[in-house]
């Protein structure tokens, strides 16, 4: 590891300002960032630790909730607000990690978390245009049997590993930041990009900016909402094929869905098409079929990974059914 | 800069760099908090926060200063182990032991947890606040504590007994 500086933000004007040096980075529970130190693949010369920053769950009069950036995993899933509310966020975090990391890693963090392609670790062995840009990709002709189906592209085909985030995209969360040129507040869907050409940048925030809260709307259907996770052992692995989804039924008709998918792409893959395929069309196994058809058309699977294609077809329509089954 | 370490204030080491753990088993010859996989993925290394269980080879000393930490030698009081300890060894809860003081810790932040009403991923209904520890509930709980031994049937009897007379 190299030497660095810590510094502890009293507030998020102070964080900023020793956020906005060259090289700082900010560390939340460090669950991430720690081991990517360890391993030289970051080398901030400052560490400005936001954890005494806003960890604070507030519910506000129209029914939303703002969560403080600082907020621990734990928390959040624990919130009884977001447990009665928000399922599939509860869900989604308590499928990711471990009891200890969960106690550990902040919402702010999550969501600024790496990939955990084994290329991108691999600094002595591996080529990795996410590490060293213009390098290339190993991983492409490589063992990509956990990669990106969507949205990947010649320069990197790494996927985004949080849970929290695949059901912070369906609940279309807004993100808000501080930056040296003031505050302003993010789509979730807008932070994380798509690799294209320049896959070093993981997501749309400018240098400096400091995530401060994750706010979730008020969506009155994520009550009935869930979260499935599909992996290589029952606990503590990553997805290969993960389903946010929360849908509100009239009569046997979908009146609106929202469907997100993790393990699939570089972020947390938000499935529009297939939302504008089921909204209207009654909530049978057959439309939801051929709504998540319509949304892995695009896939294009590697080597190693063309199971995630049917994977995700199949977590699709069982979750939809298992949101439809139980109408309450 | 301290940390309160079993109960002792310690000054801090002033290379930042220093993990908890290594602060525990280099610098205070606290050798009983393992160090496993130092990057995460073992829970051989966990110990306790203010009662919450953590990872400390993913913690770094200076993150926790002014904080109270439990590791596995502040369980036991003059020499008498504590019940979960002898229940690991009633229960055969270990062949080689490495994984014991990680596995010992996380059951008793995992304990707390339950006792609070924390669900977990296999917990069926979320707005009920009680938790029954069942077997599923407490494997899941665990996930984080691998054992290379394949200790896990004696691991899960110690705690669920443990569990049982602390309710």
């Amino acid at each position: 590891m190299n030497s660095f500086t810590y510094a502890r933000a009293t507030d998020v004007a102070d964080a900023v300002r020793l956020g906005g040096e060259v090289h700082a980075k900010y560390l939340g529970g460090g669950t991430n960032l720690v081991d990517l130190m360890r391993e030289t693949l970051e080398r901030p010369s400052s560490l400005v630790d936001v954890t005494g920053l806003s960890s604070a769950m507030t519910e506000r009069e129209d029914g939303s909730i703002l969560i403080g950036a600082a907020a621990k995993n734990t928390a959040v899933a624990e919130h009884r607000g977001v447990r009665t509310r928000y399922p599939l966020l509860a869900r989604a975090i308590l499928a990711g990690a471990s009891g200890q990391i969960r106690n550990m890693a902040t919402v702010g963090g999550n969501l600024l978390q790496r990939t955990r392609c084994a290329y991108f670790y691999d600094d002595d062995g591996s080529r990795c245009n996410k590490r060293a840009p213009g390098q290339g990709c190993d991983a492409i002709e490589g063992f990509n049997r956990t990669h990106a189906i969507l949205g990947a592209s010649p320069s990197c085909i790494a996927t985004h590993p949080s849970d929290m985030c695949v059901a912070l995209a369906a609940l279309d969360a807004l993100v808000h930041v501080t930056g040296s040129d003031g505050q302003r507040t993010i789509p979730f869907v807008d932070l994380h990009r798509l690799p294209g050409d320049s896959p070093e940048v993981d997501t749309t925030l400018k240098l400096g900016e400091l995530i401060t809260a994750v706010e979730l709307p008020v969506l009155s259907f994520a009550q009935h909402s869930t979260y499935r996770k599909v992996r290589d052992r029952a606990s503590y692995a990553f997805a290969l094929i993960s389903v946010a989804a929360a849908m509100e039924l009239e009569n046997g008709t979908v009146r609106d869905v929202r469907l997100a998918l993790g393990g699939v792409a570089h972020k947390p893959w938000r499935a529009l098409k297939l939302e504008a395929s089921l909204k209207g069309r009654p909530a049978t196994d057959k439309n939801f079929l051929a709504a998540a058809e319509e949304e892995l058309a695009e896939a294009k699977p590697l080597n190693h990974n063309k199971f995630k294609v049917e994977l995700a077809r199949r977590t699709i329509v069982a979750v939809l059914a298992e949101l439809a089954g139980d109408p309450s | 800069m301290s940390i309160n370490i079993n109960g002792l204030s310690i000054d801090l080491p002033s290379d930042t760099r220093v993990s908890l753990l290594d602060l525990l088993r280099d610098h205070l010859d606290l050798a009983g908090t393992k160090k496993g996989c130092n990057q995460g993925a073992c829970g051989a290394c966990t110990v306790l926060v203010d009662g919450e269980r953590i990872l400390s080879c993913l913690a770094l000393a200076v993150q926790y200063e002014g904080r109270s930490v439990t590791t596995v030698e502040g369980l036991s009081t003059e020499g008498v182990l504590h019940r979960l300890q002898r229940g690991f060894i009633e229960h055969d809860g270990f062949q080689c032991g490495y994984c014991t003081p990680g596995q010992i810790c996380s059951a008793l932040g995992m304990l707390a947890e339950v006792k609070r009403g924390m669900p977990s991923h296999v917990t069926g209904d979320l707005a009920d606040g009680s938790i029954v520890l069942t077997r599923d509930e407490l494997c899941e709980r665990m996930s984080g504590n691998l054992c290379r031994c394949g200790a896990y049937n004696g691991i899960v009897d110690a705690i669920a007994e443990f569990a049982e007379t602390t309710k």
